[in-house]
């Protein structure tokens, strides 16, 4: 069944796994006999157990179209934010888009654009980073990513540099996407004491299209670097998505995570962080407002292998009608760990009675001298706090919304970057007006 | 302005106010006294249509409308104003942006035009001034972190903004030092006029040193047991809650 799937995806004989550089081949060939072995997650896997994968597993999917759709500008609009001055990739199911993107002035050694076209130059970064950090060996979807990936966003800044001006990695689906399936494949990497921040978005022309997207972002975060890294999933309600975010961080590095998560019929985000010196800070935040009957997913993995680093997760989710959200923090602590310091917090808010959430904390703590500590919740509103703010005039609906606002807002203002801040609250504020009847002006 | 009649709620089970007759007519400032227990938040929770509470018999009529029969928010509106007792903590919206959604709305009930951004920032800026606050406060998510003092002067803030025409304060006295205590005191005094009425909750007669009643009611068991005018706080402050409990439980036509 596996092999089937393969074939399906155009991997086994297709232009893919030959595509790109010579040392690269292997690596696929590798990847997809892996996959072949493993095949998709079996449902009493525990990694998978309350991820209902299988309408990707039975789906018969076909292989994204190599060429990027022509889109006109004006379609892309309402998914572009940020400022003239900032670099963006767009991606149409997939494929780059030359005419879409814009790849600004840059810092000298700099480089930013399309991964397949970097392949075609085979640079000294991508023989040491692409396919290195994240692992294929307990993953099918990573291994079918590996295998059969067209394309993707590449962000190289070299040492000591600071990229101000943000990269936005846009993957836009079109009515050509139905019944395919995307492998995006992303490299960042942020050298000795370099600064980045980059945003990758995953949205839709069509929010009822059907298709599977598979992307696997790297990230390598060299010492000293910092590196803010924003995501906005925003698939069509119908679509399958399922993610990978490695992140490897070396000695006095700062790596940000913020994982915003609305579309998708079943959407997954595993982030997987691996501390691998010391003196190491990483912030992962998250986001995920559900609806429908859709399921999101964020497995989040930390890696304490190293002492003195420090570890602060907070993921909060807002869940309407019948839909339901996962959450999986797992924080390992090695021996050697000593005087880490993590915490995890996973706050859910529910909006209707029929809505569900699933969160675990696991934490595996191998050092003596930590201060790991973790949280969940899952409530309503306050009611108390809504009464405050209609004794201030606010109708009960629109307070309702200020409140689930408040809720959100507070993760958001985590997110160092301002006008990722302001796209985000403006996504929130329209999703709640879009799920309460109308808006405060529909109150007459 | 605000007409109570044999008013008697439950919280729960439990009666707590169990026949409050009071009216508070235009400008006029209304202590409402008494001991722990004794009904006095509840009154001002009731008056505000906090859900906790159950009315079981009786009326209120604010400006010749059933108050009773209004949302929270459709008292809010008409102009009535609750000062909590304990200001509620809103982490991830600003002051500023909750104070103008709250203006914006009451300015919507009553058929005018919204503010915008720009146009609030000056109108706040000359409000900021009646509770000595800068700037810097409206920044702040609402309470969020804030002290005991800077959440009741938030309070008053609000009521300058909000210009209720009744407004109720809760123990706005609890919890706060001299200082504080003088500031948000100040800046009632500076809201007084002739058409806005005050009915103001405390335990201690301190608050009234600074803001001076016309009435004084004491409340014992959910009933008011002694009215008067300002020098009853003083007496109740030298003889104590016990004296009033002893006196309301006298033979009728013995109280005010």
């Amino acid at each position: 069944m596996s092999e089937a799937v393969l074939q399906d995806l155009d991997i086994r004989a297709g232009a893919a796994i030959a595509d790109g550089p010579e040392w690269l081949e292997p690596v696929r060939r590798a990847a997809a006999d892996r996959f072949a072995v493993i095949g998709f997650p079996a449902a009493r896997d525990e990694e998978w157990r309350f991820t209902p994968i299988a309408p990707i597993t039975r789906g018969i999917w076909r292989p994204s179209p190599g060429v990027a759709a022509r889109v006109p500008a004006d379609r892309l609009a309402p998914f572009i934010f940020g400022q003239a001055e900032w670099s963006t990739l767009v991606f149409v199911n997939g494929a780059y888009s030359e005419a879409l993107s814009r790849v600004m002035d840059l810092p000298r050694g700099v480089l930013v654009g399309s991964l397949a076209e970097a392949l075609r130059g085979d640079g000294a970064v991508l023989r040491a980073h692409l396919t290195r950090h994240a692992p294929m060996e307990g993953s099918s979807f990573t291994a079918l990513n590996t295998a059969g990936f067209r394309d993707g966003g590449l962000v190289h800044v070299p040492a000591g540099l600071d990229l101000d001006r943000p990269v936005h990695f846009v993957y836009l689906t079109t009515a050509d996407a139905e019944g395919t399936a995307i492998h995006p494949r992303n490299l960042i990497v942020v050298e000795r004491g370099a600064h980045a921040s980059v945003i990758e978005s995953y949205v839709t022309l069509v929010p009822d299209a059907v298709y599977w997207t598979n992307p696997v972002t790297e990230v390598a975060a060299a010492a000293g670097s910092w590196l803010e890294h924003t995501r906005i999933q925003r698939e069509s309600e119908r679509a399958h998505h399922v993610a990978l975010t490695q992140v490897d961080q070396q000695r006095d590095s700062h790596y940000r995570s913020f994982s915003m998560a609305m579309g998708g019929a079943l959407a997954r985000h595993n982030l997987h962080v691996r501390l691998n010196d010391e003196n190491i800070e990483t912030l992962m935040y998250g986001l995920y407002l559900t609806r429908g009957e859709q399921v999101v997913d964020n497995h989040t993995a930390i890696f304490h292998d190293q002492p003195n680093c420090r570890s602060w997760e907070v993921y909060k989710g807002v869940l309407d009608d019948r839909s339901r959200a996962v959450f999986n923090g797992k924080v390992f602590v090695r021996p050697e760990a000593q005087k880490t310091d993590a915490k995890q917090t996973n706050r859910n808010l529910l909006l209707s009675d029929w809505a569900k959430v699933n969160t675990k904390p696991q934490l595996e703590i191998f050092a003596d001298d930590v201060k790991c500590t973790h949280g969940a919740t899952v409530g309503r509103l306050d009611d108390v706090a809504l009464f405050y703010a209609r004794s201030r005039g606010v109708p009960k609906e629109a307070a309702e919304r200020l409140l689930t606002y408040a809720f959100a807002a507070e993760v958001i203002e985590e997110v160092a970057l301002e006008p990722v801040r302001n796209e985000l609250d403006r996504l929130v504020l329209s999703r709640l007006e879009a799920q309460r009847g109308g808006g405060a002006a529909g109150q007459g | 302005m605000l007409e109570i009649r044999d008013l008697r709620a439950t919280a729960g089970d439990k009666e707590i106010l169990r026949g409050i007759n009071l009216t508070v007519n235009p400008g006029e400032v209304h202590a409402v006294m008494g001991p722990n227990g004794s009904g006095k938040s509840t009154l001002a929770q009731v008056l505000a249509g906090h859900p906790a509470y159950r009315v079981t018999n009786g009326s209120v009529s604010y400006d010749g409308k059933d108050l009773l029969d209004m949302e929270p928010e459709e008292r809010a509106q008409a102009g009535v104003f609750l000062a909590f007792q304990y200001p509620v903590e809103i982490p991830g919206v600003s002051n500023a942006y909750f104070l103008r959604a709250a203006y914006n709305e009451i300015r919507k009930a009553k058929g005018l035009e919204e503010i915008d951004s720009m146009d609030f920032i000056d109108l706040l800026e000359e409000k900021l001034r009646v509770v000595e606050w800068g700037p810097e406060i409206m920044s702040r998510a609402v309470n969020s972190g804030f002290s005991g003092g800077e959440k009741k002067r938030n309070e008053i803030l609000q009521l300058a903004v909000l210009e209720p025409r009744l407004a109720v304060l809760d123990e706005t006295d609890s919890g706060l030092d001299i200082d504080a205590l003088r500031i948000v005191a100040a800046g009632v005094n500076k809201l007084r006029s002739p058409d806005r009425s005050f009915v103001v909750v405390t335990h201690y007669q301190r608050l009234l040193n600074y803001i001076i009643p016309d009435f004084v009611h004491v409340l014992s068991n959910g009933r008011i047991a002694m009215s008067g005018g300002k020098d009853l706080a003083l007496e109740l402050e030298a003889k104590g809650y016990e004296w009033v409990e002893a006196a309301a439980a006298a033979p009728a036509g013995a109280g005010a």
